[in-house]
């Protein structure tokens, strides 16, 4: 399904890898993740633990609050730690929550705010804005930014969206269609929030170019 | 709440018209039943015999929930071991109970193991099925999840596994007790020299129904409040984060 994937990201970088949906970029980050061994080759995650990962789905515990999600998910994490993501994350009263009780966007920023508490070496998100209405997005957006921008970690972002990547890396890899291979990188210029609405359509015209040839 | 209290009065009012009218021998009356009650309460023999059948029940339980747990969730987790064992659980569940008490008794003797194994050995494959429909449902996404934070095999049982099982459990649980406790009557008539299935024995002996009555009411009543008083409880218990229907 992939085939020969090349790309390196450093500490305190971002990636986005964008490509169109089946090509496969999710199973790369499954493989990463150590979630799926059907590969072959080698990967070497040394200095890259522990990583965190938000899943499409937010696969939260439902039978527990969303404290105690992530109390359980990282028991090195310290109460004030903890206080200060569900901050960063709007999720301050939804502390004490069932899962159940929460609407998509805020579970996902509980899975969100579990994924950061493990203080990861590496962050994996995949797809952390599907099926949320644009309002909704680029608020969650905006959140996640700053908190990535505020860790010296390697982020790697996977998702469909153009607009998505541009908001969130600094680096972006184009994957082709099966079987995938990266056909091209685009880098974000930064600071990110001085940019200007042309700069952003110069970014998603070369992804098109990219895609085009 | 009312209407089913209403209901059971008149069960008893049938079943003093019907005492009333037919042989008394063949069905005393309430009040009949209730004097034997009181004289078997007296010497004591029954709570002799409640507390008796009762630690066989739990026994049976025990044994049939803990050996069912284990072989329903390897085989709802692994297809190998569901196929290998499949068979000899279609086997065990439809072999009739009766065949299965005097095997035991045949092989192990008139003895207690051989009691409480043959009313385990009845109860286990009706909670392998039920565990393994639980095992077969878990969520793969909490498993990933678990395995991407680096979950301990204790945290994952806990906190992942079990809460999923648990509403499995309270069925195999509920539906386990009501089979193993009149099990243990027939165990305890073929071949025990205790127990409220003893005492139905001598009264079936006697043809004394009063009797008989009196140790069969007060032993379901039991087991009816064991099951509002414990089972139930557990069974919200372990489904109270569910949201609830609006």
């Amino acid at each position: 399904m992939l085939r020969d994937l090349a790309f390196a990201l450093s500490a305190g970088q971002t990636g986005a890898l964008i490509g169109p949906s089946g090509c496969g970029k999710s199973t790369l980050l499954r493989i990463i993740a150590g979630l799926d061994d059907a590969y072959d080759g080698a990967i070497d995650r040394r200095g890259l633990a522990p990583i965190g990962m938000a899943f499409q789905e937010p696969r939260l515990l439902p039978w527990r609050s969303v404290e105690d999600n992530i109390r359980l998910a990282a028991p090195q994490a310290g109460a004030s730690e903890i206080a200060a993501l569900f901050a960063a994350l709007g999720l301050s009263e939804h502390a004490q929550h069932f899962p159940g009780e929460l609407s998509l966007g805020l579970a996902r920023r509980a899975a969100l705010a579990r994924a950061f508490a493990v203080r990861p070496a590496l962050l994996l998100l995949d797809e952390p804005f599907v099926s949320l209405d644009a309002p909704l997005a680029r608020q969650l957006r905006g959140d996640l930014c700053r908190l990535v921008e505020s860790r010296e970690m390697i982020t790697l972002l996977v998702t469909h969206d153009v607009d998505e990547a541009i908001g969130l890396a600094d680096r972006i890899f184009v994957l082709s269609a099966r079987p995938a291979r990266v056909i091209g990188e685009v880098k974000v210029a930064q600071p990110r929030g001085r940019m200007e609405a042309q700069g952003a359509r110069d970014i998603a015209g070369q992804i098109e170019t990219l895609r085009g040839a | 709440m009312a209407i089913r209290l209403l209901s059971f009065l008149a069960l008893l009012a049938v079943w003093q018209i019907a005492a009333h009218f037919g042989n008394p021998r063949l069905l005393p009356p309430p009040l009949a039943v209730f004097a034997a009650m009181q004289e078997q309460a007296r010497s004591g023999a029954l709570f002799a015999a409640l507390g008796i059948t009762l630690l066989r029940v739990a026994a049976a339980f025990l044994l049939a929930m803990i050996i069912g747990t284990m072989i329903g969730y390897a085989m709802g987790r692994s297809a190998l071991t569901d196929r290998v064992i499949d068979p000899w659980m279609v086997v065990l569940l439809n072999l009739p109970a009766l065949v299965i008490i005097v095997l035991a008794y045949i092989w192990a003797g008139l003895n207690e193991a051989a009691a409480i194994g043959a009313v385990a050995l009845n109860k286990l494959p009706n909670a392998t099925v039920t565990i393994r429909e639980g095992a077969r449902a878990l969520d793969h996404g909490l498993d990933e999840m678990a395995d991407v934070f680096g979950f301990s095999r204790w945290k994952r049982l806990r906190h992942v596994a079990l809460p999923q099982l648990a509403p499995f459990l309270a069925a195999a649980t509920r539906s386990g007790l009501s089979l193993v406790w009149k099990i243990v009557l027939v165990v305890e008539l073929l071949g025990r020299p205790n127990g409220v299935g003893f005492q139905i024995n001598i009264a079936f002996q006697l043809f004394d129904v009063a009797l008989l009555l009196a140790y069969a009411l007060p032993f379901t009543a039991l087991m009816l409040l064991i099951e509002t008083l414990l089972v139930q409880p557990f069974e919200r218990h372990v489904s109270r984060w569910r949201p609830r229907a609006a």
